[in-house]
This record gives C-alpha cells, structure tokens and sequence, in this order.
C-alpha cells in the first residue's frame, strides 16, 4: 500500500448552536506520510484533543474529510467504523482507560477478540506486545496493581498488537511523572524506529522535541508545522 | 467475534463483582422463591379444607340438634325420614348417638372422644372405610351385639403392635369384642378424627346413652347432584313432625365445601398479591442494579468500542450479563421454593402450583432483560467519545 495512512482536508468541528457557538476546529488540512512520527501541539483549548478523537474516529467532525488508510471515514456506518477502529487505529488515552479488575494480558488481547482472533494465536500476541513495551512479567497483574507508567505502556501494547496502519496518543504521558514519562516515550522511540506511524497530542515541548515532525495548532487552525531532526539520546 | 466468546466476556463482568451480582441474585431469588412458596401455601391450606370436609362425606346431610337438654331428635323421627314417598332421593338414614367412654384392655386404659353408636349405613354415609376386619351389620344392629370397630388412634394406644381384632375391651362395664379397624382420616378441626370408635346404635344406647334422643341423624343422598334436593325433602318431613325448626340445624356438607373454598380461593389471592409485591419490589431492586453497573460501565463501553468493540457485541454482553443474574437468581429461586415447601408452614403443608412457577420466573427474567438491556443499548449506542467522557 502506499500513499499517506492520514489525509485531512478541511476539517471542521463546531459545538453549539447560536451564541454558544465555539468552533474547535476550523479547517485543518494535514497529511501524515506512513512511518512518519508526529507531535501535535498548542495550549489547551486550541482543539488538539478534538482532532485526536476525530483521527482516531471516536468522534465525527462537522465537515470535512477524513481517509484513513485511503478509506473515508467520515462516510462509514457504525459496523464499518468499529472495523476501522480495530484494524486501523491504536489508540493511547491520556488516563490510560484500562479496563479495570481484569489482567494486563487480558487487557491487551481485548481488541485481538474484538477481531475475531483465536484465543492460543492471541495470548501469544499480547504476550509478545507486552514483551515490546518491557512489561512480560507483569501479565497478570491488574491495572490497580500497575503503576502509572506501567499502566499506560500496557495501553500501548494494546494499541499496537492489532498491528494498526496508525497509533495515535492522546497527551500519553499527561498523568505520568519524570520517570515513567521517559520509560513510554523510549518505547514511542523504538516503535518509530521500527517504521510505526505515530501521532501524539503533548503540551511539553521537551516530548515534542523527540518527533520528527511537529505541529502547532492554535484556535482552531494549524499554524507551524515543521520537520526536525530526530533528537539522538 | 464468537458467542461463546461474548458469554466468556459476560462471566468476567459478573465475576468482576461478585457482591453486588450475587446481591441482584438474592434480590430475585427472595421474589421468585416468595411468590412461589406464598402461593404454593395458599393452594395447600385449600386443599387441606376441601380434603378435611370431603372427609365428612360430600354427598350427606348432617341433622343437628340444637337445644342441649331434651333433643327434638329421636330414633322415630329418623326412621320417618326413610320415606320413598316424601323423600326419595333418600339412600340411607343413620341415626348417631355420641359419648366420651374410657375404653379398657388387659389393664391399659384410653378415653376415646367420640364413642359412635348408629346403623351400618354410617360407614360410607359418612365416608368412613374400615381398613381391617369388617363393619358391624344390620343383624348386629338389630341384636344389638356387643361388637367395635375403632379408630387407628385408639387401635395404636391399646394394641400396640398387636392384632385387636378379635380382642374383648370393655367399654362402661360391658364387654365388646373388636371386629374392625377404621381407615385412616383427615382430621377436621383440632379432634382427632381418628380417636374413635364405633358400634351399634342398639349396644351403645343400652350400654353408654341410654335411650333418650339422638345427637345428629346423618342422611345420605342418592347421588352428589341430589343433595340439594334431600336437603328440602328432610327439612320437609322435619318441618311436619316438629314445627319448631329452630331445634335442629341442617348441615350440607357441599355448601360447606363450596364456601370453604371459595374463601380458601381469597385467601391463596391475598397471598398471591403480597407475594406479586415482594417480587415487584425485587424487580425495582433489579433494575436500578442495572441502571447503576451500566451507568458505571459507560466508561468501559466507551473504551471497548475504541478498541474497535461494534455495538452488537457490546449490546450482546449486557443483555447477557443481564440474563445470567435473573436467570440463576429465578432458577435458585425457584429452587427455594421447591426446597421450601416440601417444610410445613403453619400448619399447611404448600402444594406447588406450576403457572406460579412459570409466572414468577417469567416477570423475574423479563425485569432483568429488559431493564439491562435498555440501558446498556443507550450505552452502546452512545459515540466513543461521549461514552468515555461520561461521568
């Protein structure tokens, strides 16, 4: 396949009606080239959350296009859109959205389920993605016995075990501290190097620094967006 | 995605909090098991009554008196009644005098309550089979033979374990030989049907009463559809021999029965709509449960279709969790109440009644898929952003 996993054309996004209208998003156009690894930033309320979930096809904008992997997903019904979201997208929450008292594994293996995956053929996967973010040993554990950083590289394993064209995070290391902020990010690292697509949403320059191509949306509207070399630790 | 996967998925829901989904359980389980068992004691405490008065004989007329001293009621005026004339739908006539005697054999003594002296029509006048040995005869009546037959209650306390037929008791200082064992019967009231004994009308006047007046005269008719019709044909022949009706009374077993169970109905309503309550209240129980694991579970909703979960099998997870609970909590219900009434409650041993079971797990399992499935399709219809935002 070629051509770019992400084509935005005019992407609009207005919550309200009259007064309390508040445009989130007023036409953002964007490509992300496969194997790209992109930051996109700006303040809070300068509708970067709002992109995210209308790339990751949780929500719907009010106009414009979207194609995914050369399918337009603006056009797809519920069944389709689910489709889409389970083999196109792997999708890292800021709070981590874990489901709660069920194992890390099972965790992982979930959107291998929703795909129809046999159960042997998807242990091993999960075990496997889990293995990718450093976490094999805690495969049984439960999110309550998982410490932040732990918690959200188990989101990771399970954003990238259906093996998506696109990983998108959502301010990924927003609830995290120093250290596990930098535990995740080695693991974005790796899996850029590996030739993964990733977008993620930051608000801290120094996450944004390590892409290699950073966007700056202010109101609505893209106003920077520059290619940088990829910092060298 | 399989179903037995979705199941799998529902289990881990339940086994996720196990207090609150063996809670919701309870909560069904005392609705189901309470409509079921309440109604079931109800039907039994009917059948006790109808089976305690079809005891008495449906088919008979019972002549009271009801003046204490001087009796209005004599051996004449039940002879007068076997009239093929004024009464034909008239089969027998049994005169009854009764007495309390304290009966003796080889030095144990038992006092029975009702020492029956009357005609052989009796037996099955007043639906009262001998079990072993015979009924006296009309020959016995008309000699005036000194012969019994007892009751199982007096047979047990004086014979234990030993064969009174043929055995001599004395009753009030004469003898009387044993010649039969009466059948087992379901007592009427707080007497013990079954501690009595019976002999001929002659024996026990000459022996115990004396000769003055009867105390009831049992009257049986032709047929089950005749008593209505005996009933006017005596009170006729009543009417005509003694003017006074105010000292006898006429007791019609059907009537009886009729109103018994007509009240025993009422009751086992009564019962039925007390429980109907209980299991209305469970099924509020239920269904806020419902409300509140689903409203918490939006979140997770959210999640599982951001993973790519289509609304089917989210909708499919729910509505299974949903049928688990009322079903094992019906199902253990109904289980209770099996187990239950196979106990006596207050005095009435419960008979099931099978459309009370059908009913009670239908409404239970209606409940619960329909106020688990309602939310959950609200849940699962939601866009994945709004699920997951939900608070």
């Amino acid at each position: 396949m070629s051509g770019p996993v992400l084509d935005v054309r005019d992407l609009w996004k207005i919550y309200g009606e009259g007064e309390a209208t508040v445009h989130a998003l007023r036409g953002v156009t964007l490509t992300v080239e496969r194997g790209d690894y992109v930051a996109i930033m700006g303040s809070s309320g300068s509708g970067k959350s709002t992109l995210m979930n209308i790339l990751g096809a949780l929500d719907v904008p009010t106009s414009g296009a979207y194609l995914l992997d050369g399918v337009d997903v603006s056009k797809l019904a519920d069944r389709q859109l689910a489709l889409a979201r389970n083999r196109l997208i792997g999708f890292i929450f800021q709070a981590f959205n874990l489901i709660p008292r069920t194992s890390a594994v099972a965790n992982v293996e979930l959107p291998l389920a929703y795909a129809g995956v046999r159960p042997k053929e998807r242990r091993r996967r999960a075990l496997e993605a889990l293995e990718t973010v450093g976490l094999a040993d805690r495969a049984r554990h439960e999110p309550n016995q998982l410490s932040g950083g732990q918690q959200q590289r188990v989101a990771v394993a399970r954003a990238l075990v259906t093996e998506p064209a696109l990983l998108l995070a959502d301010e990924p290391t927003g609830n995290l501290d120093t250290r596990s902020t930098e535990d995740v990010l080695q693991v974005f690292d790796r899996l850029s190097a590996a030739g993964r697509t990733i977008v993620l949403i930051t608000h801290e320059p120094e996450v944004g620094a390590r892409t290699k191509r950073l966007i700056r949306l202010v109101d609505g509207r893209i106003v920077h967006d520059v290619r940088q070399a990829a910092l060298t630790r | 995605m399989s179903f037995s996967e979705v199941v799998r998925f529902a289990l881990r829901g339940l086994a996720a909090n196990k207090l609150r989904s063996s809670l919701t359980m309870l909560g069904i389980l005392i609705g189901v098991a309470a409509v079921i068992l309440l109604v079931a004691v109800g039907n039994g405490s009917a059948r006790a009554i109808s089976d305690r008065i079809e005891a008495l004989g449906t088919n008979t007329i019972t002549v009271m008196s009801t003046s204490r001293g001087g009796s209005a009621l004599t051996k004449d005026m039940a002879d007068s009644l076997v009239d093929p004339v004024l009464a034909p739908d008239v089969k027998s006539v049994s005169p009854v005098v009764s007495a309390s005697a304290t009966v003796t054999y080889e030095g144990a003594d038992h006092d029975v309550n009702s020492f029956v002296g009357t005609t052989p029509g009796w037996f099955a006048a007043s639906n009262t089979p001998v079990a072993r040995g015979a009924a006296f005869t009309q020959d016995d009546e008309a000699q005036g033979r000194r012969v019994v037959v007892i009751g199982p209650t007096v047979a047990e306390e004086l014979f234990p374990g030993i064969d009174p037929i043929g055995a001599q008791v004395t009753v009030g200082g004469a003898l009387f030989t044993v010649i039969g064992v009466l059948d087992q019967k379901a007592s009427t009231g707080f007497q013990d049907a079954n501690d009595t004994a019976v002999a001929p009308l002659t024996a026990v006047r000459q022996v115990l009463t004396g000769y003055g007046s009867l105390n009831s005269i049992v009257v049986e008719a032709a047929a089950p559809g005749k008593v209505d019709a005996v009933q006017s044909q005596v009170s006729a022949i009543l009417e005509q021999k003694l003017g006074n009706s105010t000292s006898y009374r006429l007791q019609n077993a059907s009537q009886l029965l009729q109103t018994q169970t007509a009240t025993a109905d009422t009751f086992t309503t009564l019962l039925g709509a007390v429980a109907a309550i209980s299991l209305l209240v469970g099924g509020i129980g239920i269904t806020n449960i419902m409300l509140v694991t689903v409203t918490e579970r939006t979140r997770e909703i959210g999640i599982r279709k951001a993973l790519g979960a289509p609304r089917r099998t989210i909708l499919t997870q729910f509505l299974i969790e949903a049928t688990l609970l009322s079903v094992i909590g019906g199902a253990l219900g109904v289980v209770a109440a099996l187990v239950g009434s196979s106990f006596e409650i207050v005095g009435v041993r419960p008979v099931i009644v099978p459309s009370s079971v059908g009913l009670a797990l239908g409404v239970s399992i209606a409940i619960g898929l329909f106020f688990g499935g309602l939310p959950a399709a609200r849940a699962a219809r939601l866009r994945p952003i709004d699920a997951l935002r939900y608070e």
